[in-house]
């Protein structure tokens, strides 16, 4: 199978559910002209125009809104936040408005839209931008949240993404836009809400997302080779809703479970997985639920501190060879 | 106890205004202008009174005094068009055709409701009039109005979108990026303003660099004027004008409409930071109402006692509104979890 990066995966994505479909636009800072500040949208202003590929001024909180209100009106535009530490300034379109008219119109209103951009740590970007919040959007009713961790899964989810009536929060690793991994030339869609075991193993399971999925598929190959341990690796895809009946098929083989995120450990979503299993799986658990996550401080700027804050290979090994007593 | 008996010393209408607007609109629809502005009139006054029996809860904004703005501005508006409004938004719905029944319904929380009982005073919509709601964050609905009007244009209908806002949400950072784009990219956005002067308690002069509001759009080099919101006919002049520009792909305009309301900012304010002369002159001098029906009746188009017999009309009608809500069932449990999503494939919990 033929191999493409993360950032041309979603460029497929865009391209062909805007030929698909009229009503999906593109809407951001430097989507256009630019061909986007990480080349995901690269090519699209010549393929699909200025009318549907559109370069705004620096408002999040201002284009975010022009999008809800587009998609209440029956659009379904793709809103660009060029990264997710911006989308901060978003926020009350997105939990305000966004999130609450369908329920608060009693199903009258319907809004198509996808927010979608750079999310996590880039590497030396300091503590302004290099932050996961993706538990700021997975705690509100109303909304979607999905993170893909491969180019296949990038380009089939942001597709569902685009097609879903409800308001999506899509979010990208910024470390991940240049990987590259098997695509397949024919079109699919990856579900929402549903998870997809990225390495099976009967040992422990590791639930994971995004960018940590691979850190923790590192981590399952040392782990197999140092300790014999074989870790399943499960990938929740989406992280609202949540994939339960993955989760426990998983964890009822396993008996143990590790959740490692990128994103800080209080009030997380890891935290919420976390809680789920504990209360959902007791009765089948034969060790406390472990957790990675990145150290709970802003991120520094410094080479040697930041990877000391980030979740590691070493720090999943850990984790996991704890679930199992060893 | 009618308001409309109240005074002969009112101002009167714009005489070459209000001549133009009877050649266009023709004397029955203004029959039904001044049939909506008392309409909406009657129905905050018992809205008021059926909170005080809690039979309304929360927050309730009345719109009373700013009749003429909602009734001028939809009367120059075609169905075609996205209406987007504030939280002080009853006016707003019932004169762009919203079954009072279903909006007063609305207030009571039930689920003959135009939301179902979901939203409440604040939250009124009615899709198929492209009536899109009621929104409670200052200021967010105007970017919601620029969607709207994007979407318009985007599909190249012959619409554009109304957003109201009150002269508290001017300041709010999220109005300023909106207009910047709506002219940036030529959208057929009318922002009106409902100027009262007050931004809950807190008059414009007191947080305003400049109370001169139509001065705002300058710097986004848009259309924009004042206009004196008490004049139903100055009213749907500006916005007819302002839509003709709109549809001609012309761009947005910028309204600095100037209105007063008699309530306080909601239920709950007994509004000391006014005086009672001050609202007592607004309301001899400036009624929307008086205003109108003093002109109908100097120009033939109606007698008193037909301006008294549609106030008693209203009176009933929204008394039927009243008893309507008032027996309607609260809505089922079920509606707790519905329409949160359109699709979701999985549980609530």
């Amino acid at each position: 199978m033929r191999e493409i990066a993360f950032r041309d995966a979603l460029n497929e994505a865009l391209a062909e559910e805007m030929e698909r479909d009229p009503d999906v636009f593109l809407m951001g800072e430097e989507v256009a002209e630019y061909n986007g500040a990480y080349k995901v949208s690269k090519g699209l202003l010549d393929q699909f125009g200025p009318r549907r590929v559109i370069d705004t001024p620096i408002v999040e909180l201002g284009f975010a809104g022009l999008g809800v209100g587009a998609a209440l009106a029956g659009l379904k535009p793709v809103i660009e936040m060029m990264t997710f530490n911006f989308a901060i300034l978003a926020l009350d379109q997105v939990v305000n408005h966004a999130a609450k008219a369908r329920y608060m119109s009693n199903g009258q209103l319907s809004c198509p839209i996808v927010i979608r951009g750079a999310g996590g740590a880039g590497g030396s970007l300091a503590a302004q931008h290099s932050q996961s919040l993706e538990a700021h959007y997975a705690h509100v009713p109303g909304l979607k949240v999905m993170m893909p961790a491969t180019p296949k899964d990038a380009k089939g989810m942001l597709k569902t993404a685009i097609r879903d009536p409800d308001p999506v929060i899509f979010i990208e690793s910024e470390v991940l836009y240049g990987y590259k991994g098997e695509v397949p030339e024919e079109e699919y869609l990856i579900p929402m809400g549903k998870g997809e075991i990225k390495r099976e193993g009967g040992d422990c399971t590791v639930i994971t997302w995004s960018r940590m999925v691979h850190t923790v598929m590192d981590a399952a190959e040392e782990l197999k080779n140092s300790d014999g341990v074989d870790v399943e690796v499960l990938d929740l895809r989406t992280l609202r809703p949540l994939d339960k009946d993955l989760i426990r098929e998983s964890v009822k083989k396993t008996n143990r479970v590790v959740v490692v995120e990128e994103a800080w450990p209080w009030a997380s979503v890891g935290a919420s997985v976390a809680d789920f299993v504990a209360r959902d799986l007791f009765d089948w658990l034969d060790a406390p639920v472990g957790r990675v996550n990145q150290r709970d401080v802003p991120m520094p700027y410094a080479f040697n501190l930041e990877p000391l804050s980030l979740p590691s290979v070493e720090r999943v090994a850990e984790a996991v060879k704890k679930a199992c007593y060893l | 106890m009618a308001d409309t008996e109240t005074t002969v010393q009112a101002q009167e209408l714009d005489g070459e205004l209000a001549a133009t607007a009877r050649e266009e609109l023709g004397d029955e629809r203004i029959l039904e202008m001044l049939r909506t502005m008392v309409l909406l009139r009657r129905f905050e006054h018992h809205a008021g009174r059926a909170y005080q029996r809690r039979k309304i809860q929360g927050f309730c904004h009345l719109y009373s005094g700013q009749e003429a703005v909602a009734v001028g501005s939809l009367s120059a508006a075609t169905m075609e068009d996205y209406i987007v409004s504030h939280y002080r938004e009853h006016g707003h719905a019932l004169a762009r055709g919203m079954e009072p029944k279903a909006v007063m319904a609305e207030l009571f929380g039930k689920v003959t409701g135009c939301a179902g009982g979901k939203g409440g005073s604040m939250h009124l919509y009615d899709v198929e009039r492209r009536f899109m709601g009621g929104w409670g964050i200052v200021g967010g609905q105007i970017a919601l109005g620029n969607g709207m009007a994007f979407a318009a244009k985007y599909r190249e209908e012959e619409a554009v979108c109304i957003a109201y806002l009150g002269d508290g949400a001017v300041h709010q950072g999220i109005v300023h990026e909106t207009l910047n784009m709506a002219q940036v990219w030529g959208l057929p956005l009318i922002a009106i303003v409902e100027n009262n002067e007050y931004a809950m308690g807190t008059a414009l002069e007191r947080v305003s660099a400049v109370t001169d509001l139509e001065k705002k759009a300058l710097a986004y080099d848009m259309a924009a004027e004042t206009v004196d919101g008490q004049d139903v006919f100055a009213v749907y002049d500006a916005v007819k004008r302002a839509r003709d520009r709109a549809v001609a792909g012309e761009g947005p305009t910028w309204m600095d409409i100037h209105t007063y309301r008699y309530y306080g900012h909601s239920m709950t304010d007994p509004a000391t930071y006014r005086t009672r002369e001050e609202v007592d002159e607004v309301k001899d001098l400036k009624d929307p109402i008086v205003r109108l029906s003093n002109w109908m009746i100097a120009e033939g188009m109606a007698t008193q006692e037909e301006v008294d017999a549609i106030d008693d009309e209203m009176e009933e009608l929204v008394k039927e509104c009243v008893a309507f809500a008032d027996e309607s069932d609260q809505p089922d449990p079920s509606a707790l979890t519905a329409d949160v999503y359109v699709e979701w494939n999985a549980d609530i919990d």
